[in-house]
């Protein structure tokens, strides 16, 4: 098996990093299949080959580690690009969830979304089979994981994209990102969003260099306030051993910022840049409040 | 005429379709008669902060209606999309109206007021002028249903005609019960988008008899992932809505039963994917729940 080198790696390359195990074969290689099985120890029967899981070791704790990469085999053909499909949407929702049923009477376990998803799987077999209801299982699982008092930490290492977002790392507890030019976050690809909203792409870029929540780079999003921490002078396609104690400290910050906090998503409008560019997000609860209860 | 047709024609002159209505309209038809309270109404002016930059007239409800009102006398919270206004999409205030609503919801049910939500989905998902900021609206609109259901039910009705898509399509899983009409579709891409991310081969968005077959009410509803479907009247949906709530949750919520979802999924070859009408005998198990 060869992986095509315009798939993205830094999601199974910052999996290996942040547990130390193996995962199978980089861009351009080909690896035999006990290598790919290499993460797999300890992994739920029946999970695909494109969602990596392992608990490892952070700081004094342990951490359950969940990625979603690329197969060219998927059996899926539209989910073979680290996309999150149905077999991967449901996969995140059983790690997750067998993450809280393993921590019944211990310290909630901290959980760590790895995220570099450039979209969910678009395909009729997809639509057909229900993919918004394996993309909700696995948001509900996280929320519910974040519910339960597990801090839940996504570390956006590539791109968080649209719908596999929302299913992967949207609903923690923190939000952490490598400051780097292939980190983004969006509703929609480009070529799609220029069609539906029937503009050209160059058009979508100037527009993007003018309205914050339409660009696709880190530091726009993290400009409207919904980051926990934008990870600067960090190697994000081959991190050194600096470079991933340094996302260690920063995970381990944001585990304990979680722990201190609420377990709802109020975090994400309390910040000085989500007063700026979310002050409309603010001022509907505000008023809402107010009209709440008949006078 | 004989007398079938002639009830069938009575009844068909009595219905009101609620795929017409406006989203107030459609708010004011599934609370209580005169318990109507609308919240951030349009003369609150609170518009997009987004679209005027952008040249597109900002409306002053953002296409998303909010009213307090009871349903068989329960206070109740309906949240209506108002699709002829960017096709219902999800910005930044209309997506901060449905998630502010749901929290001050829950709120009131952990102080031991329960309200029953009701959502009323008619959106193709983010609007991609204001993209991020409709999708992390999106996200806490999900954290709010989900911490929410587990004191109240849910519920959720797509009408049609514009369907639901997208982010607010996971919402609709989300929710304890949802409520279809055949005019409904509910899908995570809308057709038109997977054309073009994957090609015509892959899906043909101009294929509309096939659209249906694969995301339709009354598909959704064959597969157990709709609980009712009901006709396009205002006064059935309005019933179907007190029913759910009269039934209440599911023992186990729909997004949450994750091992029947790997079951559905393990018994799919996608080299030999069945077509609408064999997924409904692959999975038929009887009542969805």
């Amino acid at each position: 098996m060869t992986v095509p080198p315009n798939l993205s790696q830094r999601g199974r390359r910052w999996f290996e990093a942040l547990t130390g195990i193996p995962s199978g074969p980089r861009a351009g290689e080909s690896a035999r299949d006990a290598d790919l099985d290499a993460a797999r120890v300890g992994v739920i029967e029946g999970t695909p080959r494109s969602v990596l899981m392992a608990d490892a070791a952070l700081g004094g704790e342990v951490a359950r580690f969940i990625a979603v990469v690329a197969d060219v085999n998927n059996r899926f053909p539209r989910a073979r690009g680290g996309e999150v499909g149905l077999d991967e949407a449901c996969a995140l929702a059983r790690c997750v969830r067998d993450a809280i049923a393993g921590n019944r009477d211990r310290a909630r376990r901290a959980i760590v979304a790895i995220v570099d998803v450039p979209s969910q799987a678009y395909g009729w077999r997809e639509e057909l089979l229900g993919i918004h209801l394996a993309c909700a299982a696995a948001a509900d699982a996280y929320a519910s994981a974040r519910l339960a008092g597990h801090p839940v930490i996504a570390l956006l290492v590539g791109k968080a994209m649209s719908g596999a977002f929302l299913a992967h790392g949207y609903q923690a507890n923190r939000i952490l990102a490598l400051d780097s030019p292939e980190v983004m976050a969006h509703a929609m690809g480009r070529q799609a969003a220029a069609r539906v909203t029937r503009r050209n792409v160059a058009e979508l870029q100037a527009l993007g260099e003018k309205i914050a929540p339409m660009a696709y780079d880190i530091r726009s999003f993290a400009s409207l306030g919904l980051l926990h921490r934008l990870i600067g002078g960090v190697n994000a396609d081959a991190p050194g051993q600096a470079d991933v104690a340094r996302v260690q400290a920063e995970l381990l910050s944001a585990i304990a910022d979680a722990r201190a906090g609420a377990t709802d998503l109020s975090v994400r409008l309390a910040s000085p840049a989500a007063r700026q560019l979310r002050a409309a997000s603010i001022e509907v609860r505000r008023r809402l409040a107010e009209q709440w209860n008949a006078a | 005429m004989s007398g079938d047709a002639t009830r069938d024609y009575r009844r068909f002159l009595s219905r009101s379709s609620f795929i017409e209505m406006t989203a107030r309209e459609r708010a004011h038809a599934i609370v209580d008669a005169g318990s109507y309270r609308e919240l951030l109404g349009p003369f609150d002016r609170i518009k997009s902060p987004w679209l005027p930059l952008q040249d597109i007239v900002a409306q002053s409800d953002d296409g998303v209606v909010l009213a307090r009102g009871t349903l068989d006398g329960q206070p109740a919270l309906v949240a209506a999309i108002e699709s002829a206004y960017q096709g219902g999409s999800i910005g930044e205030v209309s997506g901060a109206k449905i998630a502010g609503a749901l929290e001050l919801a829950l709120g009131d049910c952990q102080r031991g007021r329960p309200i029953w939500p009701v959502l009323l989905l008619e959106t193709g998902g983010v609007r991609l002028q204001e993209a991020n900021l409709g999708l992390a609206a999106i996200a806490e609109i999900h954290a709010a249903i989900i911490a929410l259901r587990r004191l109240v039910p849910v519920v959720g009705v797509i009408a049609g005609a514009v369907g639901c898509f997208g982010g607010m399509s996971m919402a609709a899983a989300l929710c304890s019960r949802l409520i279809v009409t055949r005019q409904a579709r509910l899908g995570m891409n809308g057709p038109e988008v997977i054309e073009q991310e994957a090609g015509v081969a892959e899906l043909d968005a101009s294929d509309r008899a096939l659209i249906w077959r694969l995301i339709g009410g009354e598909q959704r509803h064959a597969v157990g992932l709709a609980d009712d479907l009901v006709e396009d009247d205002a006064a059935a949906i309005a019933v179907a809505v007190r029913d759910a709530f009269a039934r209440g949750s599911p023992p186990v919520e729909r997004s949450a039963q994750v091992e029947r979802l790997a079951a559905r999924l393990a018994c799919i070859d996608p080299e030999r994917p069945p077509d609408a009408g064999s997924l409904r005998l692959l999975w038929n198990e009887g009542a969805p729940r």
